[in-house]
């Protein structure tokens, strides 16, 4: 690991004029001279491969008082960026007006990594496409532009067919971010001109020709909550995987809906392990409103997803499966008792 | 991996980080160390040790470090303590568990400097002078191992587990210790000692 200048920052004012001072104008956020240290389990392990070279590190586990709450309010829901993933995902309210946020946290990482990871820095982790975490391979537009990718005709199982790009196809990982986006949620964002929000699904950026800027976010921006509008007992995280347990998925889908005996009236469709970005189901979801749920409709809104999916050599099989995934995790939520 | 002090251009962003950082309201470590209370007049330097002052087993242990030491390797390399164990030292093994408060974590993904102040429990700080943990007994008792090398991981995993409530069925012991790899293979038997424990742990 590179050396780095270590400082732990006491309050938001500290932190993001740290972030900042450091930050280069155009420098991409993943490349900022400065990183903010939540939970680690990232930028501790990108930094071991040297994936990540920050010369300064920012702890803002301090801030952790102010920006960890999880509040049910009115019909609203707020959580602290820096929530551990852990206590969210045991959260009895969460459980039970949020499922699909409570179990795409269980269904992701293991305890001791729930137990360290942080909500805001869960959405920030960065892919696990082998060739982007491993140095030695030189073709990696993500880790340096232009140099092309090595993923696009090689072993691409694990990658992604929906929101791709000729430069890059490296999968997003992250389950809780899946269930935001099904969830309509805003992201609250600090910098050092105060606090912002926008919706969450703008926080992504797919790869395009700059595959290198992952988000929106700025150099000397942290995000300091999200929120959401409403109850959604009715919705279900499915995720399928290559073993039972901590693993990141092959396919996932979160799905929030408003229904009553059968028939739909608001359905929201998230889609994971599939596409380079959080992916909203759009499309899908519109083919929905106000039907009556059965098969063939939830085999029509499958198809619907992943009508503009695009396989390689060897991630095709992700249509076929996300498919299932998406059918099968609409059959759970219009099922299930609420 | 590289221990190198990087490119130019990287030298160059330490320099603007550092004069950029400078008269923030920070805490610099090693006056945090000295006096909680001092204001930041410059980050540290990455070229010096840094002092930190760590809480494990129960015991204050001040050690001069570089700013990249894990608590893994604090605890392994600095204070002699190596029962944690250092698999693949990426988070994806549980070989290195330890608790910090009451959370187990990894202690290889975590900076010995991020874990000031806090209580860490190793595996050396289970038993009392004549008697083992029960989760140590336990794993003794149902042959839960065969090489060892995960069996600290595992073991403090699992009065985790325990403590957290997430004992209740072989199902729910094998989904919350999924985060501890056994290439023995030794999971049943694993599972076996939870169960045995988690009555004795509630308890208290």
């Amino acid at each position: 690991m590179r050396p780095f200048s270590y400082q732990r920052a006491t309050d938001p004012t500290a932190a993001v004029q740290a972030l900042g001072a450091a930050a280069a104008a155009n420098t991409p956020l993943t490349k900022a001279t400065a990183q903010p240290l939540a939970g680690g389990t990232t930028l501790i392990d990108l930094m071991k491969l040297d994936v990540m070279r920050p010369a300064g590190i920012v702890d803002i586990n301090p801030l952790a008082q102010g920006w960890s709450a999880i509040e049910l309010k009115g019909d609203g829901l707020r959580l602290g960026a820096l929530a551990k993933m852990a206590d969210v995902a045991a959260h009895a309210e969460i459980e039970r007006h949020y499922p699909v946020i409570a179990n795409s946290l269980k269904l992701a990482a293991s305890a001791q990594l729930r137990n360290m990871a942080t909500l805001g820095g869960n959405v920030m982790q960065r892919t696990r496409c082998s060739y982007f975490r491993d140095v030695t391979y030189e073709n990696c537009n993500k880790r340096n532009p232009g140099s092309g990718c090595a993923a696009m005709d090689g072993v691409n199982r694990m990658h992604a067919v929906l929101g791709v790009s000729d430069q890059c196809i490296a999968t997003y990982p992250g389950d809780f971010a899946q269930a935001l986006i099904a969830l309509d949620a805003m992201v609250e964002i600090t910098g050092r001109s105060g606090t912002r929000n926008m919706p969450f699904a703008e926080l992504h950026k797919a790869p395009g020709s700059t595959p290198d800027i992952e988000t929106t976010l700025q150099p000397g921006e942290l995000i300091s909550a999200f929120s959401v509008s409403g109850r959604w007992p009715r919705s279900v995280y499915l995720k399928a995987r290559d073993r039972q347990s901590y693993e990141f998925a092959l396919s996932s889908a979160a799905v929030a809906l408003d229904a009553q005996d059968g028939t739909v009236r608001e359905a929201r469709i998230a889609l994971g392990g599939v596409a380079t970005v959080p992916w909203r189901a759009r499309e899908a979801e519109a083919l929905l409103k106000g039907q009556k749920f059965d098969d063939g409709l939830a085999q029509r809104v499958a198809d619907a997803a992943f009508a503009e999916a695009r396989g390689r050599r060897h991630n095709s099989f992700k249509i076929a499966l996300g498919k299932r995934v998406v059918a099968r995790a609409l059959q759970q939520a219009v099922t299930m008792e609420i | 991996m590289s221990n190198t002090s990087g490119s130019k251009q990287s030298a160059f962003d330490r320099r603007a980080f550092m004069a950029g950082a400078a008269g923030s309201a920070l805490v610099p470590l090693t006056a945090r160390a000295a006096a909680a209370e001092a204001r930041a007049a410059a980050p540290q330097d990455p070229a010096l040790p840094v002092d930190v002052t760590l809480h494990v087993n129960g015991k204050e242990k001040r050690l001069s470090i570089d700013a990249r030491t894990t608590v893994l390797d604090a605890l392994r390399d600095h204070l002699k303590l190596t029962g944690s164990k250092k698999g693949c030292d990426h988070g994806q093994c549980g070989a290195c568990t330890v608790l910090i408060g009451d959370r187990r974590v990894v202690s290889c993904l975590t900076l010995a400097l991020a874990a000031e102040g806090q209580e860490i429990t190793t595996i050396e700080g289970l038993a009392t002078d004549d008697h083992l943990h029960p989760m140590q007994q336990a794993f003794i008792d149902n042959d839960a191992f065969q090489c060892g090398y995960c069996t600290p991981g595992q073991i403090m995993s699992a009065i985790a587990c325990v403590k957290e409530g997430h004992a209740g069925s072989e199902a729910d012991i094998r989904e919350y210790m999924s985060g501890n790899i056994c290439r023995c293979a030794a999971y049943p038997n694993i599972v076996a000692a939870v169960k045995q424990a988690a009555p004795e742990i509630m308890k208290g």
